[in-house]
């Protein structure tokens, strides 16, 4: 039975861990970023603890090693959804930037919706000028990958096709898409994010899921 | 001094911690400062970010304009990072004007499509370098090496 018990102070999380002799873990810093660091204790054994803890579909997996604890969240629900520019982000984020990705990917969203209302209006229109929606395309082709939102980007380079050839059908069918598409990333993210806050704002325990 | 990333870092990352010269191996020489000329406020961010993060005094204007208007009135930046598509003045305008004034900075341009045609463009316009957008650390430190090489 493993325990562990944790808190932060001053934004630091201090705490006593538990060994669990069954975890072997290969290489368990690949892939882990680092949430919170305490001083590391000389007198204390070697500690290494995985918990698990899930919302919806997003599964992050702690890892208290050495009294740091390090954070991973499941790569298959991000596989596909976002590529290596959003771990470039997750590197940017540190104790004077605590709030890096979060932000960036705000400002994402506020542009995102900004971007399709104004798709939407545009192809709404008797004429449609297509220059002007492959403006709005452009951007949110730009933005998107500069988050790592693979997926997006890919229907926003299908959607500029369309507006080059003035496909008015083929331009309402990428809309839907890229509506699709961010919603389901929206989605994750913001699910993403919660779960993060409240590992963080836990003090005391973490729930261990079996 | 040398600034590189280190991949062979026992956690498989590269980690920036500009006080910390293990890992990325950077140091800043001197007080340099950059430039971000990108409609994107999103990209503006991330690149200034990242520089600042290096050490690097950054600032950021949303066209090729209103940076031609910067170096014009007396201001200077030993980098530009230069997006290449923006309303008003685009990149490729921007950086011949830059050079017909005689700057000498270093120009780096950043494109949206990996097109050798559309960064060949680019760097006939005066760049001293091309990249796709947006730049990595890697990239970064890789530009911030040549130009305290130079």
């Amino acid at each position: 039975m493993t325990s562990c018990l944790w808190s932060l102070e001053n934004g630091r999380a201090k705490g006593k861990f538990v060994a669990d002799q069954g975890i072997h873990l290969k290489d368990p810093l690949l892939d882990y970023r680092p949430m919170a660091n305490k001083g590391y204790d000389a007198n204390k054994p070697t500690t290494t603890m995985c918990h698990q803890v899930s919302q919806k579909d997003v599964i992050m997996r702690l890892l208290f090693v050495d009294g740091s604890l390090y954070l991973k969240g499941n790569p298959a629900i991000f596989h596909g959804y976002l590529d290596d520019q959003f771990t470039q982000l997750q590197k940017l984020q540190d104790e004077s930037n605590p709030d890096f990705v979060v932000e960036v990917v705000s400002l994402f969203f506020e542009d995102s919706e900004k971007l399709l209302n104004n798709l939407t209006r545009a192809l709404e229109q008797q004429n449609v000028d297509f220059r002007q929606v492959d403006a709005h395309v452009h951007q949110f082709k730009g933005s998107s990958s500069s988050i790592g939102a693979m997926r997006v980007k890919n229907v926003c380079v299908a959607f500029r096709n369309n507006c080059e050839a003035q496909n008015h059908e083929g331009s309402l069918r990428c809309l839907q898409q890229v509506k699709y598409e961010y919603s389901l990333l929206k989605n994750k993210l913001e699910t993403l994010f919660r779960l993060e806050q409240q590992i963080l704002a836990a003090g005391g325990s973490i729930p261990i899921m079996e | 001094m040398v600034f590189g990333a280190s991949s062979s870092s026992s956690k498989g990352m590269t980690s920036i911690d500009k006080r910390n010269d293990g890992n990325n191996n950077f140091v800043a020489e001197r007080n340099l400062s950059a430039l971000i000329v990108d409609d994107d406020l999103i990209v503006r961010r991330i690149h200034t970010t990242l520089l600042t993060k290096l050490g690097v005094k950054t600032q950021g204007v949303e066209n090729g304009k209103k940076a031609v208007d910067l170096f014009q009135s007396g201001d200077f930046f030993d980098l530009v990072i230069m997006d290449m598509e923006m309303p008003v003045m685009d990149g490729p305008e921007a950086t011949k004007q830059l050079r017909a004034m005689g700057i000498g900075s270093m120009i780096v341009g950043v494109t949206s499509r990996n097109l050798e045609s559309e960064k060949q463009a680019f760097m006939g316009a005066g760049l001293n370098d091309c990249y796709v957008k947006p730049l990595t650390v890697d990239d970064m430190i890789a530009i911030l090496n040549k130009l305290n090489n130079n």
